[in-house]
């Protein structure tokens, strides 16, 4: 590709932002375009196979890993919401599919043209011109395949500082697993609970009216948590801040706290 | 033994979680412990470049292991020490009992902290042959007077309140007028155990590193008690693990600043001794007999294996302490001799993976046990191979079998995939109605049961975005 030319971006929108909040999918085409790429979003894609490998059942996850190696081959990039689908392109694919000669040149090269969404954007992009007001304070949850496996932290909060009316405030604990975990949060539900709870909790004394990540299941989990206890911060996905699309949040019913977050 | 009970897990986990005084335990020993360590570690620049380091030194030797163990043998007899390989825990435990037996029954013993004792369930059967057994280490005493087994590698006792710790010296000691601080614990101890140490017969201890080329055994310990067990009896038996093993004394030296760093927070801690066998003619002190029981009890097996990483591991701790998991339910949920992270690996393969398999799947993966461990351990990747296996023997449950190959078959069948997940979601959404979230959904009852479950949008966003909506 030249300097003008626009990179072809293929959007990994992830399993769950595909059934349960299409709206981070589209902030994140909405960013990548703005960001000077030109998306496409291949229709044949359903899930990273994440679910799969991490229960033990390798040969369904390779299986699926074939099939996303396929799909998203022919793009300059592969850009996913999330740090844990893109993890487990970069860092699970190629020694997954590392004896299938076919296939072990092909899934080092997805894994090398693999981004989480806020890193591609700060990292490969250096994108500076987010267009969005968020008038909030807002706490941030580093999820942990993202932050251990991706090496994302600062990139969103740079990000973020770019959006108007916002500030930053830290939670303590920001990089302790929320207990959300996959197939975990079900198969233990009382220990996944507890660490929700101490998530849900450190959100709460960090006087954030709200808690944004870069994980769907994360933020579904501590939403989920926090609803339960009677309500607390609204909870959103980095790129749905980032893109102006932060409507209703995470677990918000009609008519529930309107209003973009402009309280 | 133990292997039975494993089936209890998600009991154990409840009694844990409802636990409050434990509860309250856990939640200080997890931040001091993490503070302890990022400050201790945050002062060394080159950190990091220490991990590799010392993961390549425990590479190099557990490759040329066998030399390493020949060579350390051949030292510590050159030291006048006898040395005694146990391939089980049931031959090391033997090797022992045949020691302390030896002229008789009815033996005093001093014993410092070792897990190894425990790995081999060493104190029962030298109850059983007549000895009488003090541990020395403060927590190993508390856990010892309560009945009880250490929750944690490094601090036996920390799933223990100060006030239950109170209850159990009053007990135990008789009634005492005692200030409640921990320095009134400590002293309260320190005059019970001292004449423990002056009276045994044998000392028993375990050991941090052996090193092959003089035959030294170290032992680091913050209550010195450890040297006490060592120098004060005639007799000195030390049970030690075979991967303790490091070539020099100069590897020793970066080994001894992670440990104490990535353990306590500490640049050192507070005793590190060096042993060479039993007393010279020229010495002043030291024990006449000098033993030490090299165990095995499956670890030559993981060589050859897919966890030999495992092996690289020094029992520092650092991955229990900040394993949000462990934090949780402590150190006897797991219930056995060694727990969080690192016990999630090992208890599979002692105990088999058929009774403990809830050990490596009760994990969300996060990695942070990973980023702590001093010798790089990959932990996650060997708690999913153990999970593999799992699925391989299929040992899990027909439920969760059956739900993933179901929606793998889907997975792999995009159009069949989206066409199954809108009647999902029209479901979803028809239940949430108005609502932005369920409280009960039919089969997320793991999910509904200690929260609500977010309602989808509506349609699914390849739906949305193959109908042009951007
Ligand atoms: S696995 Fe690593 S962190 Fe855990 S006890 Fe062993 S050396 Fe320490």
């Amino acid at each position: 590709m030249t300097a003008e030319s626009k990179p072809a971006v293929g959007l990994f929108a992830t399993c769950l932002a595909d059934l349960f909040r299409p709206t981070v999918a589209f902030a994140a085409a909405r960013l990548l375009r703005a960001a000077g790429c030109t998306v496409t979003v291949p229709l044949a894609q359903t899930c990273c196979g994440q679910p799969a490998y991490n229960s033990g059942d390798a040969h369904s996850a390779r299986c699926i890993a074939k099939r996303v190696v396929e799909v998203f081959s022919p793009y300059d990039f592969t850009v996913a919401p999330s740090g844990s689908c893109a993890a487990m392109i970069r860092e699970h694919y190629p020694a997954l599919l590392g004896d299938d000669p076919g296939l072990r040149e092909k899934s080092q090269t997805l894994a090398r043209r693999t981004y989480e969404l806020t890193s591609f954007l700060a990292d490969v992009r250096d994108f500076t011109a987010v267009d969005a007001a968020f008038n909030c304070a807002v706490t941030y949850h580093d999820s942990c395949a993202g932050l251990r496996e991706c090496g994302i932290r600062r990139q969103p909060r740079r990000l973020l500082q770019q959006v108007r009316g916002l500030t930053l405030r830290e939670m303590a604990d920001s990089d302790v697993c929320c207990g959300f975990g996959g197939t975990f949060c079900v198969k233990y539900p009382d220990i996944s609970a507890r660490m929700a709870g101490d998530k849900a909790h450190a959100v709460a004394q960090s006087g954030a009216d709200a808690v944004l990540g870069g994980d769907l299941g994360c933020l579904l989990n501590i939403a989920g948590c926090i609803k339960r206890s009677g309500g607390g911060a609204r909870v959103f996905h980095v790129a749905e801040v980032l893109a102006g699309l932060a409507g209703a949040a995470i677990g918000e019913g009609e008519g529930e706290g309107e209003g973009g977050g402009a309280k | 033994m133990k292997a039975a009970a494993q089936n209890n897990f998600p009991h154990r986990v409840q009694t844990a979680l409802g636990n409050e005084a434990l509860q309250r335990a856990l939640g200080r020993a997890r931040t001091g412990f993490q503070n302890n360590r990022r400050r201790a570690v945050n002062q060394v620049a080159e950190f990091q470049r220490m991990r590799s380091a010392a993961r390549e030194i425990k590479n190099h030797t557990l490759a040329h292991l066998d030399f390493y163990l020949e060579q350390f043998a051949d030292a510590v007899r050159a030291n006048g020490g006898q040395v005694h390989w146990a391939r089980t825990a049931g031959e090391a435990r033997d090797t022992v009992a045949g020691i302390c037996s030896a002229g008789g029954g009815g033996k005093k013993i001093a014993k410092g902290k070792t897990m190894v004792a425990e790995e081999i369930e060493l104190n029962p059967a030298l109850e059983k042959a007549g000895h009488e057994v003090t541990e020395t280490d403060l927590g190993e005493y508390i856990v010892q007077l309560a009945g009880e087994a250490p929750s944690h590698i490094i601090a036996p006792a920390v799933h223990k309140t100060r006030g239950e710790v109170l209850e159990l010296f009053a007990r135990h000691h008789g009634a005492k007028k005692r200030g409640g601080d921990t320095a009134a614990i400590v002293a309260e101890a320190r005059q019970v155990l001292r004449e423990k140490f002056t009276g045994a017969d044998i000392g028993i201890t375990g050991a941090n590193f052996l090193i092959a080329e003089t035959g030294a055994i170290v032992l680091v310990t913050n209550e010195g008690n450890g040297d006490l067990c060592s120098c004060l009896p005639p007799v000195h038996i030390v049970t030690a693990a075979i991967e303790k093993v490091l070539p020099t004394l100069e590897d020793l030296a970066l080994f001894l600043r992670l440990l104490g760093r990535s353990a306590t927070g500490q640049e050192i801690s507070n005793y590190t001794t060096l042993y060479a066998g039993a007393k010279r003619e020229a010495d002043t002190d030291g024990p006449r007999e000098f033993h030490l029981v090299l165990l095995d009890n499956g670890r030559s097996a993981m060589l050859g294996g897919e966890f030999r990483d495992m092996l690289r591991c020094i029992r520092c701790g650092a991955c229990l302490n900040h394993c949000p998991v462990y934090g949780s339910i402590g150190g006897h949920a797991y219930d056995a001799v060694y727990s969080g992270p690192m016990g999630a690996v090992l208890t599979p393969l002692s105990a088999g993976l058929r009774v403990a398999r809830d050990l490596p799947n009760a994990c969300t993966l996060n990695g942070r046990c990973r980023e702590v461990c001093p010798v790089d351990i990959p932990l996650p990747d060997l708690l999913r191979k153990h999970r593999m296996r799992e699925f391989e023997q299929k040992l899990g449950g027909a439920r969760g079998r059956l739900a993933l190959a179901l929606w793998a078959f889907f997975a792999l069948r995009p159009r069949l995939y989206q066409a199954a997940a809108g009647a999902l979601l029209y479901l979803l959404k028809k239940t949430a109605g108005r609502r932005g979230a369920l409280r009960k959904f039919p089969l997320a009852g793991g999910w509904t049961q200690s929260r609500d479950l977010p309602a989808p949008e509506g349609k699914t966003f390849l739906r949305r975005w193959a109908q042009g909506e951007r």
